[in-house]
């Protein structure tokens, strides 16, 4: 096969998958359920992971004229993204009714919405870059609001085009200015056209622009308010995709853009960096310690998120774009293990919304009660859980950084965050009220239980044994060569974890 | 004589700056959507000045992608705002507030 379409073999798939159903959906029977059209999406899907697991093999290089480059980073971020994406259509099928409307769009439009975010990990070209982060946008804009009958859903829609496409001007223009500064939109590039700029502001003004547009893509603080609304009004078993593929994919184009092109003007965007992060956590927490329905408590939880992540942005060190490479899959895991339970419990209209609606669900469904505990522990972040391992490679890189009080921050928005999981955790396991009817839960479907099982499984795999994909994480880390980082070191800190952590089981 | 390359990017910079006052603004959606390609369309022309400067295609290239992505956004960006009224009867941002903070 020709050796550049092996680059972007996953994409070429995907892209194959959604033009098919696109095609298919119209000719069939106008009653006839599109839930084949779901499995198709799931194959197509499944084909795509196994392409990028075949990436990894090839030896990292370009292809379409230095535009795409597959290395141990893409590769990592493409299976994280291809199982998101995999799961988040299994837990639509379980979700959605047989004569759901515009079912076998909304099947298309995850797969787009996947080419897209796949294509961002991989691009080392800006221009290639805007259009990834385009397609991904434009199928999550349509995506969001899906429930179009709903008083909600275009609401919700509306919020997340508008600002999304007012970021999408500011990253432009910041691509604009780092252009006019070095006359160059290769990644690659860039770093060494640099100090000969004569114009140097521009390109600090660039990667500010860039920073504000990532910024809102990833729901950091101050650039967050979109993401409550959008989260409510868009259907669950969206929101479990659109909270993380689409934003692994935004902090993979972050990190390869910053470290890759600009580590030279660390001492600009640093502190930048370092407020988002801040704001971003203390945003998100006190923001969600006063919600009541679910689905803006974890919107908020994600903004949190989001800030814990930029921690690792902030120290400039192999470590810490492993950690974030690492936080990413943890949350993943959990966040769409935990959209999954809201998923089929609420069903795609949202019967559940409050922390009130979810009162004895451990007692009503025994399964979907117990997942939901185990996310939220793990989004907790305590111990044997995925989030712990999340949370502690972030601080222990910003520590090792010398960021002190970034970790210090980070850790009381810890002890914050807990308050709200833990009422939420005792709302699911606390007596049903009297007057309140039982009513039936929805049968749980073959694709249901896989979707959990993954995320379940792979949320606990990474709290036990997180050996395997923390040496994924640190080689994709190394692929961006940064000077001066701990790896000169005999013993860096997260393998002195590691071992200590073995040594405890 | 020839037009400075300043004044290009002044002006740029001077109708970004427009789109993103009146992206704050102005109320009715379809303004709001309007002073988005206004942005879209200050940065084309730094694009095309940068790219003259620099004696690089490359930044010209880059606007005609912006073109066509901007195309397509305004197809879905003008699809949901079809959406939207028909579920509000009202494009005033102001009016469609069913979920706040």
């Amino acid at each position: 096969m020709n050796p550049q379409l092996l680059r972007i073999l996953p994409e070429v798939i995907l892209t194959v998958t959604g033009v098919l159903i696109m095609l298919i959906d119209p000719i069939m029977p106008r009653a006839a359920t599109r839930k084949s059209m779901g499995w198709l999406a799931v194959l197509g899907t499944l084909l795509a992971l196994f392409a990028s697991i075949q990436q990894l093999h090839l030896a990292p290089g370009t292809a379409y004229f230095n535009t795409v480059q597959t290395d141990a980073f893409s590769g990592f971020f493409h299976i994280l993204i291809a199982g998101i994406v995999l799961t988040s259509l299994l837990v639509t099928l379980d979700t959605v009714t047989n004569d759901q409307e515009n079912l076998g769009e909304l099947f298309a439009l995850t797969i787009f919405g996947a080419v897209g975010s796949m294509l961002m990990t991989s691009a080392v070209e800006l221009l290639l870059i805007f259009i990834a982060l385009e397609i991904s946008s434009i199928s999550s804009y349509i995506l969001a609001g899906f429930r179009r009958h709903s008083a909600k859903g275009p609401e919700s829609s509306i919020k997340y085009f508008l600002l999304g496409s007012f970021a999408t001007a500011f990253f432009l223009y910041g691509i604009a200015l780092v252009f006019g500064a070095t006359g160059t939109t290769r990644i690659g590039l860039i770093a060494a056209q640099l100090p000969g700029s004569t114009t140097p502001l521009i390109a600090t003004l660039g990667v500010g622009m860039i920073l504000i547009g990532l910024g809102f893509k990833v729901s950091a603080a101050p650039f967050h308010v979109w993401t409550p609304d959008t989260y409510e009004g868009a259907p669950s078993p969206i929101v479990g995709m659109m909270s993380t593929a689409p934003k692994a994919a935004a902090f993979a184009v972050l990190l390869r853009i910053l470290f890759v092109s600009f580590p030279t003007l660390y001492a600009h965007w640093q502190p930048l960096v370092w407020w988002m992060a801040v704001l971003s956590m203390t945003i998100g927490n006190l923001g969600a310690l006063k919600q009541r329905n679910v689905k803006r408590m974890l919107a908020y939880s994600s903004i949190a998120n989001a800030g814990y992540l930029l921690v690792g942005f902030t120290a400039l060190s192999t470590d810490g774009v492993a950690a974030a490479a690492f936080y990413t899959v943890t949350y993943a895991a959990m966040n769409v293990g935990i959209f999954a339970v809201i998923s089929h419990v609420g069903g795609y209209e949202d019967r559940l919304t409050t922390v009130q609606d979810y009162r004895g669900l451990g007692y009503r469904s025994p399964l979907m009660g117990g997942a939901m505990a185990f996310f939220l522990i793990s989004l907790i972040g305590i111990p044997f859980t995925g989030g712990f391992f999340g949370k502690f490679y972030v601080f222990a890189a910003a520590l090792h950084s010398g960021l002190v009080w970034l970790a210090i921050i980070g850790l009381i928005n810890s002890g914050v965050a807990a308050f709200y999981y833990l009422r939420l955790l005792a709302a699911i396991y606390s007596k049903p009220s009297e007057n309140m009817p039982l009513e039936q839960m929805p049968r749980i479907q073959i694709s249901m239980l896989f979707a959990l099982l993954l995320t379940v499984v792979s949320t606990l795999m990474l709290g036990i044994m997180p050996g395997r994909v923390l040496s994924a994480a640190r080689a994709a880390s190394l692929t961006f060569g940064i000077q001066g980082s701990s790896m000169t070191t005999a013993h860096p800190p997260m393998l002195d974890v590691e071992t200590k952590a073995t040594v405890v089981q | 004589m020839t037009v400075p390359i300043a004044y290009y990017l002044v002006l740029s910079a001077i109708l970004f700056s427009i789109g993103v006052g009146a992206f704050l603004v102005k109320r009715n959606i379809i303004t709001i959507f309007m002073s988005i390609e206004l942005m879209l369309n200050a940065v084309n022309l730094a694009f095309v000045a940068f790219s003259h400067q620099r004696h690089e295609v490359s930044g010209q290239l880059f606007v005609f992608f912006v073109m066509v992505v901007a195309a397509a956004e305004a197809a879905v960006g003008l699809a949901i705002i079809i959406a939207i009224f028909r579920a509000r009867n009202t494009l005033n941002v102001d009016q469609v507030d069913l979920m706040k903070l």
